[in-house]
């Protein structure tokens, strides 16, 4: 029998204790024509109502792969989930029928996409976009849907939003379009946003906007945030917990204020050194040495071993566990001890 | 301060707007750049900052001459070469270089790495005789820290910030005094743009170089330039010494942009709902920034800007130092295009993160 609504598909289990979300080893990888790359190696998050995770990363360090994953939007072929799961409010959401799984996705987890401007359709009015959700999911009429898109438009802070609502995207700034990507995003005001670089695309006195729009909507609304960055400034400003991933593993976890104190990975570490500051001229930036790896050989021990200023034998042969560094942190450092004390 | 190698004066680039098909009738005109005044001193980093579509980049297309400015001047060690064409420009061109910002589109795919870096000199064969470029090519892949071996290599064998690397040599092959680096570090990953920039600080005292360095991460060109001018819509709102704009802002349009950038310092946000903590007392500039084809009367930022009075709507403010700073004492003491130009503080001084900040021993 195909799912009828988001209520049907998440009351099926009584309400369990435990995180929003929750993501247990997960495992994802592309088979392409040259070999298979291990994009996602074990990876864990949990996020509460009301929290905000940063998971911090560069380029292939596997942070979209899984929040595509937990999204349900990852390409497969040649994407595929060799192994995990991933439980949104004690469920296992790889354990899915599809049709069920798009129940979920809108009212339960919504995605915030970085370009804006690839991400609307560039023939359809934005208010049509928007109405969109709630003809589909709530089976609203499109006259509903558009009063309906008026307010969220209102709501995310586009000024003249009656006026607007029939206008195109391409009518619209750069910041304007990443409110509607919000607006659209909470429109059926679900449980856990996930936003992958929102404002990797925007200058800076618009992404202070629109960071500040996304974090008091998710004070208003209590949902808990995933923010996908590779932007140590805009972590410190907004985030609970930080996960800094590399080549697909979690490296290190930790509330924020502890992290930019005193990190406990050589990785994190070099990232906090290698910025440039705002409030001094400095001196010769740190620079980590060597590239990210390739995910198709990705190095065998510990993957950072190659570019750590810190790597002994054990680093090039034992891959190191999540030690646990207190209650609230983890280090994958066969040596996090000394990195956090020096 | 040395001469000024590099004199832009009221530079202007309006591209204009047409309608109609055979008979085409000019309606008006996007003002990219609309009255720039600078100058680039002789082995000195100028920075420019301004958020998209403030004609920042207009204005370096122009400065290498891939743009002809509407008017104005840009004078080369005393010589206007806006105007100059044939072989008096290639003459010119070879000592102004530029570098680009996506290092996957500005490289030929079709060819070699060792062709690229060489092709300048096919058009300026005065610099390197036939026989000795392979030589040249290599020594120039190791002076940016690429293996000369890879002259035969074809871009996509690279990764980002090593093809950004080859766009560097290919920048330095003629020798050139000047080069301008469009927001060469963005688009690498946080871990690559230190080195990058690293290798480009090398660069210049290696080869006495003066660069003009465009870019829209504030930190980022704090670190590099010794003076930097701010755009805000075609012109230059504010310029000094990297102190001065960083420490001392005077523009309302710096203090806002600055006070924008995110710190990396979970200590310095401001608590939720709350009153902001510490100095950190950020300045949200409603609205976006006007349209090029249509700016504003006046002063350019008077739309988004919290202190504008009538006088902002009818009289252009200019970029020299303001009359009512000009007995203030050291830094705030700087051009700034603002009638109430007044100095406030909104960069905070924070800890070094990561700790210890023992960089040398990670």
């Amino acid at each position: 029998m195909p799912a009828t609504s988001y209520e049907a598909v998440m009351s099926a289990e009584p309400d369990m204790p435990g995180s929003l979300l929750d993501v247990r080893g997960l495992q994802v990888e592309f088979r392409t024509r040259d070999g298979v790359a291990k994009a996602v190696n074990g990876v864990d998050w949990t996020v509460d109502a009301g929290e905000t995770l940063a998971v911090l990363g560069e380029s292939g360090s596997g942070k979209s792969v899984t929040a595509q994953a937990v999204m349900g939007i990852l390409d497969m072929p040649p994407g595929r989930i060799t192994g995990g799961e991933i439980l949104f409010k004690g469920q296992d959401l790889l354990k899915m029928r599809e049709d069920e799984r798009r129940k979920i996705r809108g009212a339960g987890m919504a995605m915030i996409f970085q370009d804006a401007l690839s991400s609307l359709n560039p023939v359809l009015s934005v208010g049509d976009q928007l109405g969109e959700m709630f003809v589909v999911h709530q089976g609203m009429s499109r006259k509903d849907a558009k009063a309906k898109a008026v307010e969220l438009m209102d709501r995310v802070r586009i000024p003249a939003a009656a006026e607007r609502v029939g206008q195109y995207p391409h009518q619209f700034s750069g910041g304007m379009r990443q409110r509607i990507m919000i607006a659209m995003a909470l429109s059926l005001e679900p449980d856990l946003i996930i936003a992958d670089e929102p404002t990797t695309a925007l200058d800076v006195t618009v992404q202070a906007q629109v960071m500040d729009l996304l974090a008091e909507l998710r004070r208003e609304l209590d949902m808990g945030l995933v923010l996908i960055t590779h932007d140590l400034g805009v972590v410190a400003d907004v985030a609970d917990k930080i996960a800094v991933m590399y080549a697909g593993r979690i490296v290190e976890t930790a509330p924020v204020h502890d992290i930019y104190r005193a990190p406990a990975h050589p990785y994190t570490k070099g990232l906090l050194e290698s910025i440039p500051r705002l409030d001094q001229k400095g001196q010769e930036l740190y620079a980590i040495k060597g590239l990210p790896p390739n995910l198709m050989h990705i190095p065998p021990g510990c993957a950072f071993n190659p570019r750590c200023p810190m790597a002994q034998d054990v680093c090039r042969t034992d891959a190191p566990p999540l030690y646990e560094v207190n209650e609230e942190r983890r280090s994958a450092c066969h040596f996090w001890e000394a990195t956090l004390h020096g | 301060m040395a001469e000024a190698i590099l004199e832009v004066r009221d530079l202007y680039k309006h591209y204009p707007l047409t309608r109609g098909v055979l008979i085409k009738k000019q309606v008006g005109a996007v003002k990219a750049v609309d009255g720039v005044d600078v100058d680039l001193f002789a082995g000195e980093t100028l920075g420019i900052v301004g958020e998209s579509g403030c004609g920042k980049s207009t204005l370096a297309r122009m400065l290498v001459h891939l743009e002809r400015p509407t008017a104005g001047s840009i004078r080369y060690r005393g010589e206007d070469i806006s105007q100059l064409s044939g072989r008096a420009l290639k003459a010119v061109r070879r000592n102004i270089q530029m570098v680009f910002q996506d290092p996957y589109t500005s490289l030929n795919p079709r060819m070699t790495v060792g062709d690229i870096i060489g092709e300048p000199y096919e058009i300026h064969p005065e610099v390197a005789p036939k026989g000795s470029r392979r030589g040249k090519v290599q020594d120039l892949l190791d002076v940016v820290g690429l293996n000369p071996e890879y002259i035969n290599r074809y871009p996509h064998q690279f990764s980002g910030g090593q093809r950004q690397r080859i766009g560097i040599a290919r920048g330095l092959a003629l020798q050139p005094e000047i080069i301008v680096a469009d927001e060469p570090v963005s688009a690498l990953d946080v871990s690559v743009q230190a080195q990058v920039i690293n290798l480009l600080e090398k660069l210049q005292s290696e080869f006495s170089l003066s660069y003009v360095f465009i870019a829209h991460d504030l930190s980022i060109v704090r670190h590099i330039s010794d003076r930097v001018g701010v755009m805000y819509l075609g012109r230059i709102v504010e310029v000094g010494r990297d102190a001065e704009i960083y420490d001392h802002p005077t523009h309302p349009y710096t203090q806002a942009l600055l006070s924008a950038v995110p710190i990396p310092d979970p200590e310095a946000r401001a608590p939720a709902g709350g009153p902001p903590g510490e100095a950190r007392r950020r300045i949200i500039l409603t609205g976006d920034v006007p349209s090029p084809t249509n700016i504003p009367s006046g002063c350019r930022f008077r739309t988004r800007c919290w202190k504008a009075q009538e006088r902002c709507a009818v009289e252009v403010p200019l970029l020299a130092v303001p009359p009512h700073l000009r007995t203030a004492e050291g830094a705030v003491q700087h051009p700034s295009a603002c009638h109430f130009a007044e100095e406030r503080h909104v960069v905070p001084s924070g800890p070094q993160p990561g700790g210890s900040g023992d960089a040398g021993t990670v």
